[in-house]
């Protein structure tokens, strides 16, 4: 078989088969991230297409006028608070409601299905139930009586973010649920075994067997969790009509979209870009050491 | 014994109190949508039989065509689907059965490009597509940023690799082309596979609310997710019962989603979906 070693492999037709993805891969992902960087340290601007325009090398202008601006801060700022609530409610939430649907024997596809019905409907579907829901004379207030704060959740500075945050844990939370039942397949029956023969009741179970088991799963899931946080748009753009209330809930790419699309410089929103993306790998690298320890 | 008891409802209590909270906004939707007045009070939560009426159907119809935004979400998703289905299972078969230089490097790449924010490539994109290329308001601008869905790749390779090697070499030692192993002999063998990656690769595309925002301007080109988020955040007011529109709105965009994953939910578990995103 040693004569078959060609300079594409055995199968050098794979190379032809895989082409297509790659070709796409390089057009819509390896390019435009590369063109983001070069574009950020431009002065770069909309021209008509085909037309010769001089777009001069300006060094880190761009991100002396990103990190001057107070929006910009404010709207990591938004991010944080978003995670803050964000990942603690999923991971908690998720992992106990898998470790519930995992003991259960009836109605397991009924459960699985609610769960993530909210994940499979668009965001913009969803959002206009939570727009009514808590509007400030909606379903919610009306329940909570003189406890309805005011102003009203969407309307509240202190209030416009958690929401945010609670409406996108709700919406993805069926996701997460899935990944932690694939997990809790691979958690060794023996070991709760082992604790029940020691005395240790469900909770000791719990906490010494299936949150320590699944931990690959918990980083994986903190993971997407930060990277849907850095992506943040439609909820921010529609639940608080565009990152209100007095920029309370911006996020940096609703600020990407205002900055680059609808005022027109390209290169400041593709400064913010890059920053935000640089944040997400040194945040998910952090994570990987604290989660993940030494595994995965 | 009792104490096991107490404790298997306990969950049955947890469990359900999950499942209303997820299902109640979508009961609630349905309910909004068919009062004729608002009613936010606790028992507006309730159809109640002096208030019912389609009319909010009739009223977004008039200012959103639905019919023409459900036509084109399902053109923009069926190409995204198209193009994964076609392309992503040979990508897929290559990464698993073939083996050639570089296939490491392009399966790192399917995963990493998983971890990458789409909306981070916004603006590069949309320079490129809009601008360069002149694609905006056309389905092509559209499709193209989704066209191959990475997750499905990973998914086709992880079925792809559960085949018996033996089977492929069988095959090749009777002569048979490596497109006819993979249409006659592979494909059929990951049908399952096939289903959970559709049903995967729709949520993106029919679900998807900035790219399309961001590329089309013409009412006439908008999938429904665009309009009717356009309706939301500057038509809506102007309404007689905006609430009422809005949710008969949100329901037509909901129903084929949910509809789908209802019926194909077998397709859709815990098991095809860890392969998938673990790798």
């Amino acid at each position: 078989m040693t004569t078959r070693t060609r300079l594409l492999g055995e199968h050098p037709h794979g190379v032809l088969f895989a082409a297509p993805y790659v070709a796409f891969v390089l057009l819509v992902f390896a390019w435009p991230i590369l063109f983001a960087i070069w574009m950020s340290f431009q002065d770069y601007f909309f021209a008509a297409p085909g037309a010769v325009v001089d777009r001069p090398f300006v060094g880190l202008d761009n991100y002396a006028t990103v990190l001057s601006d107070p929006d910009v801060w404010e709207s990591f700022r938004n991010v944080g608070v978003f995670l803050v609530i964000n990942v603690p409610l999923t991971v908690v939430l998720s992992i106990v409601l898998a470790t519930a649907l995992d003991r259960v024997v009836h109605a397991r596809t009924f459960f699985r299905v609610s769960y993530y019905v909210p994940y499979v409907t668009a965001s913009v579907a969803v959002v206009a139930v939570w727009l009514f829901l808590f509007s400030r004379g909606g379903l919610v207030n009306n329940v909570l009586g003189p406890l309805a704060p005011d102003p009203s959740w969407l309307v509240n500075g202190a209030l416009a973010m958690p929401v945010i945050a609670l409406f996108v844990t709700w919406k993805g939370l069926g996701f997460y649920i899935l990944l932690y039942l694939a997990a809790l397949q691979n958690v060794p029956k023996e070991l709760y075994e082992s604790v029940s023969v020691d005395g240790g009741g469900r909770m000791r179970q719990f906490f010494s067997v299936t949150v320590p088991g699944v931990r690959p799963a918990t980083l994986l899931v903190v993971l997407l969790a930060t990277i849907t946080g850095a992506n943040l748009f439609t909820e921010p753009y529609l639940l608080t009509g565009g990152g209100g209330p007095n920029g309370a809930s911006t996020s940096p790419v609703l600020l990407i979209y205002q900055r680059g699309i609808e005022q027109g410089n390209p290169d400041v929103a593709a400064a913010i870009g890059v920053i935000l993306m640089a944040l997400v790998l040194i945040i998910a690298a952090v994570q990987r050491r604290f989660v993940g320890g030494e595994e995965s | 014994m009792r104490r096991a008891l107490a404790g298997k409802a306990a969950l049955y209590v947890v469990l359900s109190l999950g499942a209303v909270a997820f299902l109640f906004p979508f009961w609630y939707m349905v309910i909004g949508s068919l009062q004729t007045d608002v009613d936010t009070s606790i028992r507006g939560a309730f159809p109640e039989p002096g208030n019912l009426t389609l009319d909010n159907y009739v009223a977004i119809d008039g200012r959103i065509d639905l019919v023409q935004g459900l036509i084109n979400s399902g053109i923009f998703t069926g190409g995204v689907i198209l193009g994964t289905v076609v392309f992503g299972v040979l990508a897929g078969y290559a990464l698993a059965v073939l083996r050639w230089r570089g296939r490491g490097a392009v399966f790192a790449l399917a995963l990493l490009v998983q971890v990458i924010p789409f909306q981070l490539l916004m603006i590069p994109l949309y320079v490129m597509i809009a601008r360069d290329y002149g694609l905006s308001d056309s389905y092509l601008g559209m499709i193209l940023p989704f066209f191959i869905n990475s997750t499905a790749v990973v998914i086709f390779r992880q079925y792809f690799l559960q085949l018996p090697p033996d089977l492929f070499s069988a095959a090749r030692i009777d002569g048979a082309g490596e497109m006819r192993l993979l249409w006659s002999v592979a494909l059929p063998l990951v049908r399952p596979a096939l289903l959970t990656a559709v049903l995967l690769t729709f949520i993106g595309p029919w679900n998807e609310f900035l790219w399309p925002f961001l590329i089309t301007k013409q009412a006439s080109m908008q999938p429904l997710a665009v309009s009717l988020a356009n309706f939301i955040s500057n038509i809506a007011a102007s309404t007689s019962n905006p609430f009422g529109a809005m949710m008969a709105g949100a329901v037509v965009l909901a129903v084929p989603a949910v509809t789908l994953f209802v019926v194909f939910q077998r397709y859709f578990t815990s098991n095809d979906l860890g392969s998938g995103v673990k790798g």
